[in-house]
């Protein structure tokens, strides 16, 4: 799912290169941390947390697929 | 966008090497002359190449091409392998996803497909040019949805009226909750509203 948050935030982004996704395995599943340049921010977070919203929807299908729970959490 | 420059002995000339840069033909961009170049004096003194920029344009064709394969590589990272067809209609784009284990990129209530239309239509977007509207769906998931609210819709419409009393359905998005609305306008004997706040909004069908 590391991939996927990649993939997606990149795409998203102006400056593709700054994206970085650290997965952090807890009790109730594995969190992923996504990083972006300050200036993109705004795409991945969306008006009213619209983008980063679909984020998770899309990662925690993809979750489902592997009976894992993953959890995106943007890190400024 | 992509913009590039090119000089050439003629316009021609520099406008071929552009288009050979950019791999595109001439319906595919704008071109702006920078200089039309002067022959000189046999060929040799005061001869001056000629320069043009020609810049990309995007198609809706480009952004379709994009929003396919995105959503195609998305899929394969989610464990789900499948095709992306797509066409282009009154300023959308119309994909269609089809394959195996669509059921898990639909999700519940095509939650996942919202999101995943949501993301692809910025992505498609995300070059500038013309915006347009960017529609997925899973072997024809939307049309089966929309039918089925329609007969909840009819039916609950037939429990509020033998009941006399007002029926709340689940929470919906916008786009469904018009369905409701729409199928039940003009309808004897009740009347629909939406109540709550999103994501909770939902529709209720009143006697009247």
């Amino acid at each position: 799912m590391k991939e996927l948050v990649e993939f997606i935030a990149k795409s998203l982004v102006d400056d593709p290169e700054a994206v970085s996704v650290v997965e952090c395995p807890r009790d109730r599943g594995t969190v992923l941390e996504l990083r972006v340049a300050p200036e993109d921010m705004g795409k991945v977070i969306g008006r009213q947390g619209r983008i980063a919203k679909a984020i998770r929807a899309v990662v925690k299908a993809g979750g489902t697929r592997q009976g894992k729970n993953y959890f995106v959490e943007i890190v400024d | 966008m992509r913009t590039v420059e090119a000089t050439g002995r003629t316009i021609e000339e520099a406008l071929a090497a552009a288009l050979a840069e950019l791999e595109a033909d001439r319906s595919q961009v704008e071109i702006e002359i920078l200089d039309e170049g002067a022959k000189g004096l046999f060929g040799i003194i005061g001869s001056k190449q000629a320069r043009v920029r020609v810049t990309r344009l995007v198609t809706p064709e480009d952004k379709a091409r994009k929003v396919a394969s995105w959503l195609e590589e998305a899929a394969g990272l989610m464990g789900v392998d499948v095709q992306a067809s797509w066409r282009i209609e009154d300023e959308s784009i119309l994909v269609n996803l089809s394959g195996e284990g669509l059921g898990l990129l639909i999700g519940r209530r095509g939650q996942t497909l919202d999101a995943l239309q949501y993301l692809a239509g910025m992505v498609g977007n995300k070059e500038g040019g013309e915006w347009l509207r960017v529609l997925v769906d899973a072997e024809g998931y939307r049309e089966r949805r929309a039918e089925s609210l329609r007969s909840l819709a009819l039916r609950s419409a037939d429990k509020a009226r033998r009941n006399g009393r007002r029926v709340v359905l689940e929470p919906m998005n916008a786009h469904e909750r018009r369905i409701i609305h729409l199928s039940l306008q003009g309808e004897e004997g009740v009347s629909t509203y939406s109540e709550g706040v999103e994501p909770y909004r939902r529709v209720v069908i009143a006697p009247r």
